[in-house]
């Protein structure tokens, strides 16, 4: 049951990281390729129903950690403190952008709303990196399961690395999706940037799942790291060849399988301590009782199929192309 | 001066939390009446019920954003500044957060995603299922955070293991006496927030004259009688909630009292001139209402209620005298536990929830009075009354949980009297082992970013609140399709008639854009969806 937890927690930061990935994507690349107003409502538009949706898989991975690993939700979290106020920070003020920067029709407030946007997007997205790459590295805890030491703990070279990890991952995917909701222009641009940032963007990954795998690895978080690597070549091959739905679903498999290695490498572990071994948190220690995980067993058994396939439907609702002959002028009072 | 990371921790708890609970009510109670506006849309085709569909939907969505992302916060700061807290009730407080999310959380966001944008793209049902699936669901999330919460005030459920509380049965946390009178009187606070918006933005617009007179005579009626149902039934609730309080925390309930004394029968307090604080109770000059207080705690006026200088020695003598020798509670280490809450908070905390709550509801029938059979005042002093009661209900829903939060110190998870011992922690205990400069930057920093959203909230609400109908309807603009068809244009029967039956009657040649304009979902041709995305962004 710990170890059936475990993948469900897994699975919810797999669905943050692939939904929330683009829309971060979107947000990181927003004045690359919105280059004037309209086409930068079009790439936001490609992401207004959803962004919303997409976000409470963060909340949910949150709130079932919490429920099925109280001891690793309240040692994560209060030890990495400020780099998550920071990421809360960034993700309050995105949010809110989104919904408020059509709201006025100014040339300098949408400006500002756009800057929230952009850095929101960016800061969101080399947190959630830092936060999983130093969750799989460890950290100086005690024995009671506190920090030991300064605030900044958490900021490694490895946790660095995986800031970038994740970034350069959202960029990426960002282009593929917006190259493949958009039309005209955008489209294109989209396309021939994804393929061109995709070899430097995407090597931050390659090489933290390398160093996982070095440190941590066994045969099939080997498996999936060279999944990895093959699903991202893969989209690679397809965007060129302008199939970018299967370049986006490549994408999603890549992803999948970099959860699966980093999940994979810490496993039976949930977080491992640095100072002593035997202060780490374990899938045992840090779990819930068995009756708690029974409960929540069944409310994710009922909830997940549903949560699914109605934000399945949602994409299907909103499946065409957006381009800038979609965009009405502004109505706002 | 020594700061130390519990004062931090519960500042910023306080202000994240009290916060957070100035959008959630406003977004409860008006996507509910949201829902209704456009069942009567689709119901009867009346074009008033499109605009005020489509005006109160705008102002909900520019609150409701601010909800959501302070939400966030809320979900993670058990973690980060209660850690101690997080890993004692884990076992028990989580499930019901996790639930909140998968059950509540996926629904509303999603059905507010198609809501928003879906208003061409889904058949009409479609869309307008749509919207009662986002209310109902943030309906569903007030339950299961109230269920959370009321598991602190009251632990249920649970058995003790290795001097944790270990969840034995969900049903009872779900099922909890305290939670089914906490929702229901949450919810209807939440009503009478959004009642109070209603009322006091539509009396305002009747007030300046503004187009659309049946939009906001109809918003203004809808108002008033939502306020007094949620009046009445915030006052059912909140006694029933007052009784569970004096058998589950009569410290809390001495303590709204500012009662020191055992009285029997007790008299109610209404108002005290002085410093409620103790030592100096004795010199307040109460104005009471005799035996009252016995009424509502126990239904009969002349039972004896507790006061605090009886319960103390109780306290004592259950949860201890001082607090365990422990580096980890700093300046508390060893000191005596301090039972009684903050009495000034508690005593007037409780009063303005009242108050608040009376005044909200007071002015929204006399509102409805002064409008009564095509009536407006015309006087400066009606534009301050409309506009400055929309404040009350915000007001009384923050003392009321100020109130119940405060009146449960010291304590964190307050013991059960009837419960299974053991099951309690103080607050002190519950706090991460955090640095006070990381506590005191997130401190500073949360606060300033709340403070210019909410500067920014309050402005967007007031220029839609300005822009009217016309604001969010294209098409609709005075002057624009309706001079064409309505009888005397100029003055108010002139717009009146074409609010109310534009929609239909107006095939003529002014009309046409403003008819195509708003009923989008049931044409979706190319044209329609230029509307759809200036509702969104």
């Amino acid at each position: 049951m710990d170890t059936f937890w475990f993948c469900v927690i897994a699975l919810l930061w797999l669905g943050y990281l692939f939904l929330e990935g683009f829309d971060f994507g979107v947000g990181m690349l927003l004045p690359v390729l919105g280059r004037d107003e309209t086409e930068r409502r079009v790439l936001i538009n490609t992401i207004g129903p959803v962004w919303d949706g997409n976000e409470v898989w963060l909340l949910v991975a949150g709130g079932a950690t919490f429920a099925a690993f109280p001891g690793w939700y309240a040692s994560l979290f209060s030890s990495v403190y400020l780099p998550l106020v920071l990421f809360l920070l960034a993700l309050i003020g995105r949010g809110v952008a989104f919904e408020y920067r059509g709201k006025v029709d100014s040339v300098r407030w949408r400006r500002v709303w756009d800057a929230v946007i952009v850095t929101g997007s960016w800061v969101a997205a080399l947190g959630v990196g830092l936060l999983l790459t130093t969750n799989v590295f460890g950290l100086p805890l005690d024995a009671a399961g506190d920090r030991v030491g300064s605030p900044f703990a958490s900021i490694t070279l490895e946790s660095l690395l995986g800031a970038l990890a994740i970034a350069g991952y959202a960029l990426v995917h960002g282009a593929v999706f917006l190259s493949l909701k958009t039309e005209g222009e955008v489209r294109e641009r989209a396309r021939a940037l994804a393929l061109r940032i995709a070899p430097f963007a995407l090597a931050p990954l390659v090489v933290l799942l390398l160093l996982v795998q070095l440190r941590f690895g066994s045969v099939w978080t080997y498996a999936a790291s060279i999944g990895v690597a093959l699903a991202a070549f893969g989209a690679f091959a397809r965007l060129a060849l302008r199939r970018e739905g299967q370049a986006f679903a490549l994408m999603g498999v890549a992803v999948a399988c970099a959860v699966v290695a980093l999940f994979g490498a810490l496993y039976p572990n949930v977080l491992p301590s640095t100072l002593d071994p035997a202060f780490t948190l374990t899938i045992e220690n840090a779990a819930s009782s068995p009756y708690t995980l029974t409960v929540m067993t069944w409310v994710a058994a009922f909830g997940t199929p549903a949560v699914l396939a109605y934000q399945g439907w949602t994409y299907w609702v909103f499946r065409k192309r957006i381009g800038t002959r979609h965009i009405p002028s502004v109505h706002v009072p | 001066m020594v700061v130390d990371v519990l004062d931090l921790a519960r500042w910023q708890f306080g202000i994240t939390t009290v916060y957070h609970f100035l959008m959630v009510p406003l977004t409860i109670g008006l996507s509910l009446l949201v829902a209704g506006m456009q069942t009567a849309w689709v119901r009867t085709g009346d074009r008033k019920y499109l605009a005020m569909t489509k005006f109160w939907g705008k102002l909900l969505l520019i609150n409701f954003a601010m909800g959501v992302v302070t939400g966030i916060v809320q979900e993670f700061q058990f973690g980060m500044t209660w850690s101690a807290y997080s890993r004692f009730v884990g076992d028990v407080f989580g499930a019901p957060l996790a639930m909140e999310g998968l059950v509540a959380f996926f629904v509303e966001s999603t059905f507010l995603g198609l809501w928003i944008f879906g208003w061409d793209r889904l058949p009409r049902k479609a869309h307008l299922a749509c919207v009662w699936a986002f209310s109902l669901a943030s309906i569903a999330s007030a339950y299961f955070i109230l269920a959370a919460n009321s598991w602190m005030q009251h632990p249920v459920g649970v058995e003790l293991v290795d001097g944790r509380p270990r969840l034995n049965s969900i049903w009872a946390v779900l099922t909890n006496n305290t939670v089914l009178a906490a929702f229901p009187h949450t919810i209807f606070g939440a009503f009478a927030v959004a009642a109070a918006f209603l009322v006091g933005i539509a009396a305002w617009q009747l007030w300046r004259g503004n187009a659309d007179e049946p939009v906001w005579r109809s918003s203004v009626k809808l108002g008033t009688w939502v306020g007094v149902v949620a009046f009445t039934g915030l006052a059912i609730t909140g006694d029933l909630q007052g009784k569970l309080m004096f058998e589950q925390q009569p410290m809390k309930m001495a303590a709204a009292e500012a009662l020191c004394h055992t009285e029997s029968p007790a008299s109610f307090s209404v108002f005290a001139v002085g410093d409620v604080s103790r030592p100096d109770c004795e010199d307040v000059k109460s104005i009471t209402v005799p035996a009252l207080l016995s009424f509502l705690a126990h239904n009969d006026f002349s039972t004896e209620v507790k006061g605090i200088d009886d319960l103390v020695p109780m306290y004592q003598e259950k949860y201890g005298t001082n607090y365990p020798v422990d580096e980890r509670l700093g300046e508390l280490s060893g000191k005596p536990i301090d039972y009684v809450p903050v009495l000034p908070v508690t005593y007037w905390g409780f009063r303005l929830m009242i108050g608040f709550g009376a005044i909200s509801a007071g002015v929204g029938l006399l509102v409805l009075w002064l409008t009564r059979g095509g009536r407006t005042p015309r006087g400066r002093w009606f534009r301050w009354l409309a506009l400055g009661s929309i404040a009350t209900p915000f007001l009384g829903n923050s003392f009321g949980w100020i109130f119940t939060e405060m009146g449960r110190q010291p304590f964190v998870v307050v013991p059960n009297p009837t419960g299974v011992d053991g099951v309690w922690m103080f607050t002190a205990r519950a706090v991460s082992n955090s640095t006070p400069g990381e506590v005191l930057t997130s401190l500073v920093a949360l606060t300033l970013v709340y403070g210019v959203l909410a500067g920014v909230e309050v402005f967007l609400i007031r220029r839609y609140v300005r822009g009217g109908v016309a604001g969010v309807l294209p098409g609709s603009d005075p002057g624009g399709p309706g001079s064409g068809d309505g009888p005397g244009s100029g003055g108010e029967p002139g717009t009146g008639d074409r609010a109310g039956s534009g929609d239909r009657a107006g095939s003529g040649d002014g009309v046409g854009s403003g008819d195509g304009a708003g009923p989008g979902a049931k044409a979706g041709s190319g044209d329609e969806a230029d509307d759809v995305l200036s509702f969104a962004y």
